[in-house]
C-alpha cells in the first residue's frame, strides 16, 4: 500500500503533536456534513418530485452505514492505521457526493440514496472512528481533551456546512442542475480538504510518551486500566454493555430534542403572551448546536479532571434533573427552557466525545478504535427511539386536542427515566475482569529506540 | 522515547516546523470561524 501503509505513518523524533488535531479536524468537519443535510431537502423534493420521507432517506442510510461501517470496519482501521483509514473516508466522502450528483443531474433517486447514503455513509462511518486512536495514543496525558477536539469538529462540521450549502444552492439554483454542481463542488472540495489528515496524519512510535508525563498507575482511579483488551474480548464484558446501554440512553435523551427543536419551542410557548417566532426558533437551533458543540470539547476535557465515571454521572443525573424542570416549570420561563436545553444538549455532545477515553480507561488502548465502532451501534437504535418517542407522543397529544407544554410532558418523563437507566448502568461500570486481558501489554511503559525507518510496532499491533 | 511538545532541530524542517503548524491550523480553523460566525447571526434572531 506503500504511502498509506500504517508503517509510513511513523512519526519521527520531533514530530509535534499538535499537528493532530487539524489532520482530525479535518476529517470531521467534513463528515459532519452530514447533519447539514436538511438544507438539501426541500430542493431535492421540488426538483426530483419526492416526499419529504424520500428526501431524509439518504441522510438515514448514511447515518445507518455510519454505524455499520464503524462497527465492522473497527478492526481494519486498527490494522492498517490512520492514514488508510482516512483515504477511505475521503474517498468514500467525496465518491459519494459524485454519485449522487450524477443521480440528481439524471433524475435517478436511488442513485441519490446509494451515492451519499450507501456510498458516502462509509466515509461517515470510516472517517469518524478514524483519528481516535491516533489522538490518545498522542495524548494520553489528555485523552478526553483529545478525542473531544475531534468530535466536536463533526459537531462543527454541520455549522460550516449548512451556510455554505445554503449559498452554492443560491448560486448554482435549486433545480436538477443546481444540485448537481452543488453536490458535484461538495464532492471535490471536501476531497482536497480532507487529504490534509492523509498527508499529515502520523503515530507516535512505540513506547513515545509527552516530554515529563509518566503513566499513573495509582490506586486512585481503579477504571484507568494499563492493561490492553481485544474488540473481540471486549463485546464479551459486561462493562462494553453497560456503556452501550449509557450512550444509547444519553444520545436518545439529547436527539429527542435536537431533532424536533424549531418546532418544540413554538409549541411550548404557543399559549404565553411571549410565543415564540418561526424566525426565532432558527436562532434557538443555532443555539442548540452551539451547546452540541461546545459540549464535545468542555465536557470530555473536564473528565481528564474529574473522572469518567463522574462525568457520566453528571450527563445522566443531571440530564434527568433538567427534564424534570422542564417538565414541572412548563412554560414559566422562554430562558429557563433554552438553558435547560442547552445544557441537555451539551450533555448529548459531551456523552459522544467521552466515551472514546471512556473505552480506553476500561480497555485499555490497543484495539480502542475498534471498540468505539461497535459501540457506535448504540448510536444507530438512538437515533431511531429519540425522534419515534417524542414524534409519536406529541403527534398523539395533538390529536388529543392538547397544546402547549402538554405535547412534551410524557415524552419528557420518558427520557427522565432511560437517563435514570443509563445513571445506574454507569453505576454498575466496574474494572474489566483481567481474564479478558491481552497477555502482553500493548503499550509497554519502557522506551523504544526511535527508529525512523523501522516498523517498532509489535506483530500483533500492525 | 519521551518529547516534548515542540519539534527538535534536525527534525522540525520536515515535521513539525512552525510554518506546517500555522498551515495546519488555518486550514481547519478558517471554516471553522465562517460557521460561527453564521452561527452567531442565526442565534440573534432569538432575542430580536
Amino acid at each position: 500500500m506503500g504511502f498509506l501503509d500504517r508503517s509510513r505513518t511513523i512519526a519521527g523524533a520531533g514530530w509535534n503533536r499538535w499537528l493532530i488535531p487539524p489532520t482530525a479536524l479535518a476529517i470531521h468537519f467534513s463528515i459532519g456534513q452530514a447533519y447539514a443535510w436538511s438544507v438539501f431537502k426541500i430542493p431535492l423534493e421540488d426538483s426530483l418530485d419526492i416526499s419529504g420521507t424520500a428526501s431524509a432517506l439518504p441522510f438515514q442510510i448514511g447515518i445507518l452505514v455510519l454505524g455499520l461501517s464503524a462497527a465492522f470496519g473497527g478492526t481494519l482501521v486498527e490494522k492498517k492505521g490512520p492514514r488508510w483509514a482516512m483515504f477511505v473516508a475521503l474517498v468514500a466522502f467525496s465518491s459519494g457526493f459524485l454519485v449522487a450528483a450524477l443521480g440528481v443531474a439524471t433524475r435517478n433517486y436511488w442513485l441519490v440514496v446509494l451515492g451519499y447514503g450507501g456510498v458516502g455513509g462509509v466515509g461517515l462511518g470510516i472517517g469518524y472512528i478514524a483519528p481516535v486512536s491516533t489522538l490518545m495514543k498522542w495524548f494520553p496525558d489528555r485523552p478526553g481533551m483529545a478525542t473531544g477536539t475531534a468530535i466536536m469538529g463533526f459537531g462543527g462540521g454541520a455549522l460550516i456546512a449548512s451556510p455554505w450549502s445554503t449559498e452554492m444552492l443560491k448560486a448554482f439554483g435549486d433545480d436538477t442542475g443546481g444540485i448537481a454542481t452543488t453536490f458535484l463542488v461538495h464532492g471535490l472540495v471536501y476531497a482536497v480538504f480532507m487529504s490534509l489528515g492523509v498527508v499529515l496524519v502520523r503515530v507516535p512510535p512505540e513506547g513515545w510518551r509527552p516530554a515529563g508525563w509518566t503513566p499513573r498507575v495509582d490506586a486512585g482511579k481503579p477504571l484507568v486500566t494499563t492493561a490492553n483488551v481485544s474488540a473481540r474480548n471486549a463485546v464479551r464484558t459486561p462493562q462494553f454493555w453497560l456503556l452501550w446501554v449509557v450512550l444509547c440512553m444519553n444520545v436518545t435523551a439529547g436527539i429527542g430534542i435536537l431533532e424536533k427543536a424549531a418546532p418544540m419551542i413554538q409549541d411550548f410557548f404557543h399559549d404565553t403572551a411571549s410565543p415564540v417566532s418561526a424566525s426565532a426558533a432558527t436562532g434557538f437551533v443555532a443555539l442548540l448546536s452551539l451547546a452540541n458543540m461546545a459540549g464535545r470539547f468542555v465536557w470530555s476535557s473536564v473528565s481528564d479532571v474529574v473522572g469518567r465515571k463522574n462525568i457520566y454521572r453528571l450527563y445522566l443525573g443531571a440530564g434527568a434533573l433538567l427534564y424534570l424542570t422542564l417538565m414541572l416549570e412548563k412554560d414559566s420561563s422562554t430562558a429557563l427552557f433554552v438553558v435547560s436545553t442547552m445544557v441537555i444538549l451539551s450533555f448529548y455532545g459531551g456523552g459522544f466525545a467521552t466515551v472514546p477515553a471512556y473505552l480506553k480507561d476500561l480497555f485499555g488502548t490497543y484495539q480502542v478504535g475498534a471498540i468505539h465502532g461497535r459501540l457506535l451501534t448504540a448510536w444507530s437504535v438512538a437515533g431511531v427511539a429519540g425522534p419515534l418517542i417524542v414524534d409519536s407522543i406529541a403527534d398523539s397529544a395533538h390529536e388529543d386536542g392538547r397544546t402547549g407544554p402538554a405535547l412534551y410532558t410524557f415524552s419528557f418523563s420518558l427520557m427522565v427515566g432511560l437517563l435514570v437507566i443509563g445513571f445506574i448502568a454507569n453505576e454498575l461500570v466496574r474494572p474489566v475482569n483481567p481474564k479478558f486481558h491481552e497477555s502482553e501489554p500493548a503499550d509497554r511503559e519502557e522506551p523504544a529506540p526511535p527508529e525512523e525507518t523501522s516498523d517498532p510496532l509489535p506483530a500483533e499491533r500492525r | 522515547m519521551t518529547d516534548a511538545d515542540g519539534p527538535s532541530s534536525n527534525a522540525a524542517a520536515r515535521t513539525g516546523s512552525p510554518v506546517v503548524m500555522v498551515v495546519a491550523w488555518l486550514w481547519v480553523a478558517v471554516p471553522f470561524l465562517y460557521g460561527l460566525y453564521q452561527l452567531a447571526e442565526k442565534s440573534s434572531k432569538l432575542f430580536e
